[in-house]
């Protein structure tokens, strides 16, 4: 298959599958079937795109045949391709998930094209090699989100929606400023070409202003301190697996257009930008731990969580040595499996007993020993106990951490690693340890739990393989941060063999 | 021309900040309102503000005449034009729907979702 062929397809599978869902929207069986086989052949694209990436390196095409930097490129590294991939993964699982909810009509005929259209923008943000398409793409994955966040329209999901699409409406504004800037002192969009032009020296003002700026917008969909309020008020609302699916990958978005434009532009020209996502990741972690800790609600809690784990990726990011940038790349497909797990355990939880609420839950762990199981290992990966998965991706980036002796960020990531364990243990005792309170609703709904239950099964075994096998994975990761590292190859992919003439930003760059 | 725009640009994003951060819903989507006008603005100016040039290419040429403003600035303005078009028009419904069912107009009215 030609690379032209396997770099649109993950566009074209997920729109394809959403207009099939418009016009299938009044038979409820077809529609789901659609919706599975769609994901599933997004799951099986991104999987071809990461053993050809894996294989032969970058590969890149110009849409319209338009040569670059004039049409917009789409560009697949080994990172991009395995974010497709997992993405792929999210959305079969999602579909499968969302079967019963579909057959008993809470997720309205809206459901399937919109989160196919979701997977749309998701993934042409990942594919993208342009920044004003990325700003595109994110929009395309915005107003999915908008309307699948306020699917059903209770009085809190209005109320979570309204915080979440005024303050990414915000950011969406802040992104098109800090593209609009490089553009006028830049002359391009182009992420290769931009990146070769800041090699000029005289290119480098405005940089840093354009780089707050993209930092600001893509912090604030990644859930960065101070910028994550709309996260943990909003997750929580809306059906489980739609906030399961929101939890897994729409943040993780975010982090990845904030490794790309970082180590492709900024990151050589004004590391005091890095200094600053350093510092920011450090608060991050922190306010995430802490917030999860107070609260009394399983998916609050959760929520809560996106934010400090998204901290431990964005600190690998910051760290800028190949076993950091190896170490986020393995983290956010870590976090990215087990997040949606932890959210679709929490919809099970829901669809059980009808609430969330740690106070009301309890005794589940005798009436369900299979689902307990399941919570089980999946929180103590998130607190990363070994062998799991968590534990290596930690693990990673507190080594990084002390190879530049950065002792106090070593503390602070180990502190939070403590404190995800105390608030996943209160998850655990309270929701299945405990005997359910006497004035507590202990029927339990039972039916229709298989559906819901085969995703939950498969993540849990991705998450102990990750752990048992992990070594092969972070091989692939080092790859990955390798091409990050050196962006070389990606700027060849994209230009041709003679777009270089100078000094790559960034070669060989490691943070002092 | 350019110190009007930039004057323009710096005027909209301060009255789009002011009105973000009042209570009231309305002037929440007018306040978001301006900013994307003040981006698109913003982004607008950074083609180059030229008069009596079009930006035509000429038969013959591959290049447009010298003097001409950049029109790639122009067309990325008009997408972003049609997308925040789309975002303001699901803002106001959304805010519609949330004022009917709360039945209140203050913004910190709404903390439902984040008390403890």
């Amino acid at each position: 298959m030609s690379d032209a062929l396997l770099l649109f397809l993950p566009l074209v599978v997920p729109a394809a599958a959403a207009v099939l869902g418009l016009v299938l929207r009044t038979c409820k069986g077809p529609q789901a079937i659609v919706g599975v086989l769609g994901s599933a052949g997004l799951l099986v694209v991104g999987l071809m795109l990461v053993a050809r990436t894996d294989a032969v390196g970058v590969i890149a095409t110009q849409s319209g045949l338009w040569p670059a930097p004039f049409g917009i490129s789409l560009v697949a590294d080994r990172l991009a391709a395995a974010m497709v991939a997992v993405a792929g993964l999210v959305a079969l699982a999602g579909s499968i998930y969302a079967w019963r909810d579909l057959a008993d009509d809470k997720l309205g005929p809206q459901f399937v094209p919109l989160m196919q259209f979701l997977m749309l923008g998701v993934q042409g943000s990942f594919l993208t090699g342009d920044l004003f398409n990325l700003y595109v793409w994110f929009e395309v994955m915005l107003v999915a989100s908008f309307v699948l966040l306020t699917l059903g329209n209770q009085r809190q999901q209005l109320e979570g929606a309204l915080k979440y699409v005024v303050l990414n409406i915000l950011a969406s504004s802040l992104f098109l400023i800090g593209a609009g800037l490089i553009y006028a002192k830049l002359g391009t969009l182009n992420m290769a070409d931009v990146a070769v032009r800041l090699a000029h020296p005289e290119q480098t003002d405005l940089v840093r202003t354009s780089g707050v700026l993209l930092i600001a917008a893509f912090g604030l969909k990644a859930g960065l301190f101070p910028l994550f309020f709309w996260l943990p008020s909003s997750y929580h609302t809306p059906r489980p697996v739609v906030s399961a699916i929101f939890a897994g990958l729409l943040t993780k978005v975010g982090v990845y257009a904030l490794m790309r434009t970082s180590t492709l532009t900024f990151a050589a020209k004004a590391p005091v930008l890095l200094e600053l996502i350093y510092v920011i990741a450090l608060l991050t972690m922190v306010c995430g731990v802490l917030g999860a800790a107070a609260h009394f609600d399983m998916r609050r809690i959760l929520s809560f969580h996106i934010v400090s784990q998204i901290g431990y990726i964005i600190l690998g990011l910051a760290m800028m040595t190949p076993i950091a940038i190896a170490g986020s790349i393995f983290y956010t497909l870590h976090h990215i499996v087990l997040k949606t797990n932890l959210f679709f355990l929490s919809g099970v939880v829901n669809h059980i007993r009808g609430t969330n609420d740690l106070a009301r839950l309890g005794g589940l762990a005798k009436a369900f020993p299979g689902i307990a199981t399941l919570f089980f290992i999946s929180a103590f990966s998130l607190a990363g106990i070994p062998p799991l998965s968590g534990f290596w991706a930690k693990m990673a980036i507190v080594l990084a951490g002390m190879d530049l002796r950065a002792w106090g960020a070593v503390g602070i990531a180990l502190g939070t690693g403590v404190l995800t364990l105390f608030s996943m243990t209160k998850i655990w005792a309270e929701v299945f340890w405990k005997s359910a309170p006497e004035d507590a609703n202990t029927t339990d709904n039972r039916s229709g739990l298989w559906p819901m239950l085969i995703p939950c099964v498969a993540f849990v075994g991705i998450t102990i393989g990750l752990g048992i096998w992990g070594g092969h994975v972070f091989a692939f990761a080092e790859r990955a941060a390798e091409q990050l590292l050196n962006p070389r190859e990606y700027i060849e992919a994209v230009l041709g063999p003679d777009a270089i003439t100078g000094e790559v930003p960034g070669a060989g760059r490691v943070r002092p | 021309m350019n110190m009007l725009i930039a004057f323009t640009v710096g005027v909209l994003f301060a009255t789009g900040v002011f009105c973000l951060l009042r209570r009231c819903l309305m002037r929440l989507i007018i306040g978001l309102v301006l900013l994307g006008q003040a981006a698109n603005l913003l982004v607008f100016s950074a083609g180059g503000v030229k008069t009596g040039v079009p930006s035509l290419i000429p038969e013959g040429s591959m290049t447009p005449p010298p003097g001409a403003a950049d029109p790639l600035p122009q067309a990325l303005v008009l997408t972003a034009i049609v997308i925040g078009f789309g975002l303001t028009v699901f803002a106001i419904t959304l805010i519609h729907r949330a004022r009917a069912t709360s039945g209140n107009d203050d913004v910190d009215a709404f903390n439902e979702t984040d008390r403890l």
